[in-house]
């Protein structure tokens, strides 16, 4: 065991930075229920953050709704049940990839840019000018980009989903001749109240997640731009590697309720 | 060349500390950065602390700010120790305190009239949009860079980029400023005008300052009295000639001949 350490350098740093992370969060809930509630900043967040990956959102969306719906086809078809292509793209596209893909691009788009813009506004001492100023730079700066992809993380979902689902349409309506209102019966008729509930759930938990981590990463960014684009970085592959896992552990959770 | 710019007249108070530091000390994952200092910052007066890179300078006047934790010792400003505040008397104290960073440090973001209004609306929401536009522009005049009221940060050079700092700082109406190294990274003559801006501060709105930093020509053209750190501590103190002109430590001899280019 190296000098000075409790246990080893590297496990002692990985649980301070857990326990660091801890307090990010708890000061995060601590604080988001106490005013001045920040709501100008939270909606300005809540356009940058959300509004402004609408149309990168509408072009995934919609390609990957044609893509799945085109790729699922050929399976149908061997069974001669190409009819059931709207039940089926509607609730993998509700339960999982609405909600997951949303969070992937929010990652890529937004975890990056919270990162890098905190990152480097606390090596330019612009979170050291706010402190001075006797603002509250978490409450400003953290709160509000948690809140603002929070709330905006389920709207994309929701509507990468509509989108997907308007290109699943496009393609069966050309490859099967579906009409709308047949497309539409059948997406209703296979999505239940548990499946609405989960791209909720699932989108809420990823658009913390992606505010938590930007927002953490960049704040406690250092070593002068080199840790602007470490913050940038690290926000992304955290950001994903969180969302798959919590993918991975909330589908359980939603399994054991719709057998129940 | 060190130049020898007069200050206008200014009264200090020598009878009335309104920065008191005691016994401070920090250190930095084993390394002591300051090792016990004690000085006093009297009414109206522009203290100038010097030293070498890396010497504590900068982490001094930010444990004043209350941005850094002091490890021991006591840090009385306006009479209330700032190592015993609570968030919301720091954030109190915070108003009368004003800070200019080495790099300005203003909001990229904000145009530089959203970045002096930003403050004031925080703190005078009670005050009409006619009036902070008036304060915004009486502060931007008095820093001399009213024409660019709507530039971006970016669009600004470095020396006015630390005027808008000290304009968006005495916004507040600051009873003490803390300049981080106000000349650094500037040219002679932008360094010139700054210095003339700093005493023009001390004796238009009446403030007490601490000025950080290693340029023998700020510290001589802005300092009523210059305080030497060397290894954590003040070990001179006195008059730019008290402290220069007579010393026999070789430390400070060697700090006088790099800066002194004549």
């Amino acid at each position: 065991m190296e000098s000075g350490y409790l246990l080893s350098k590297k496990l002692d740093k990985a649980l301070i930075n857990l326990y660091n992370v801890y307090k990010f969060i708890a000061r995060f809930f601590r604080e988001v229920f106490v005013p001045p509630f920040e709501l100008k900043e939270t909606i300005r967040q809540s356009y940058e953050l959300g509004v402004r990956s609408l149309p990168l959102i509408s072009l995934t969306g919609f390609i990957i709704g044609i893509v799945f719906t085109n790729q699922s086809r050929p399976s149908l078809a061997d069974f001669g049940a190409t009819s059931w292509l709207p039940s089926l793209i509607s609730v993998a596209i509700i339960r999982a990839l609405a909600p997951l893909i949303t969070a992937l691009i929010g990652s890529g788009r937004v975890a990056s840019k919270i990162g890098a813009e905190l990152g480097s506004m606390r090596v330019t001492e612009q979170i050291d000018a706010l402190e001075v100023s006797a603002i509250n730079p978490f409450k400003y700066l953290v709160v509000t980009r948690i809140l603002a992809t929070t709330i905006m993380i389920p709207l994309l979902s929701f509507y990468t989903a509509f989108v997907s689902l308007i290109g699943g349409f496009i393609n069966i309506h050309q490859n099967e001749g579906t009409s709308f209102t047949t497309f539409i019966t059948q997406v209703f008729e296979a999505v239940a109240f548990l499946d609405l509930f989960s791209i909720v759930l699932k989108s809420i938990v990823f658009g913390f997640t992606i505010g938590a981590v930007g927002c953490y990463k960049g704040y406690h960014s250092n070593k002068g731009t080199e840790g602007v684009g470490r913050a940038a970085n690290t926000s992304v592959v955290v950001a994903m590697l969180l969302i798959f896992v919590e993918e991975l552990l909330l589908m359980q959770i939603i399994n054991a309720f719709r057998v129940l | 060349m060190i130049q020898d710019e007069k200050k206008a007249k200014h009264t200090i108070n020598r009878d009335k500390s309104v920065i008191s530091v005691r016994g401070l000390k920090k250190s930095f994952e084993g390394y002591d950065v300051l090792t016990g200092v004690d000085f006093d910052l009297y009414q109206g007066e522009n203290l100038v602390v010097l030293g070498r890179s890396g010497s504590g300078k900068s982490v001094l006047i930010k444990i004043i700010a209350g941005l850094l934790k002091a490890d021991e010792g006591s840090v009385n400003v306006l009479g209330k120790d700032v190592t015993r505040l609570s968030q919301k008397e720091l954030d109190q104290l915070r108003l009368k305190i004003g800070f200019s960073f080495q790099n300005s440090a203003l909001y990229d973001s904000f145009s530089v009239r959203e970045n002096l209004e930003f403050p004031l609306r925080r703190h005078y929401s009670h005050l009409t949009n006619s009036e902070v536009k008036k304060q915004v522009e009486f502060f931007l005049d008095a820093v001399g860079l009213s024409q660019a009221i709507n530039q971006m940060p970016s669009e600004l050079s470095g020396g006015q980029k630390k005027r808008i700092g000290i304009a968006r700082t005495l916004i507040l109406k600051p009873e003490i400023m803390l300049y981080d190294e106000p000349t650094a990274g500037l040219d002679p003559i932008t360094c010139i005008d700054i210095n003339n801006l700093i005493n023009e501060v001390q004796t238009r709105f009446h403030t007490s300052s601490i000025i950080i930093t290693h340029d023998l020509s700020c510290a001589k053209a802005t300092g009523d009295r210059m305080l030497m750190l060397l290894e954590g501590q003040f070990r001179y103190e006195g008059s730019f000639q008290e402290v220069f002109r007579h010393t026999e430590d070789e430390r400070v001899k060697q700090f006088y001949d790099y800066n002194f280019v004549d």
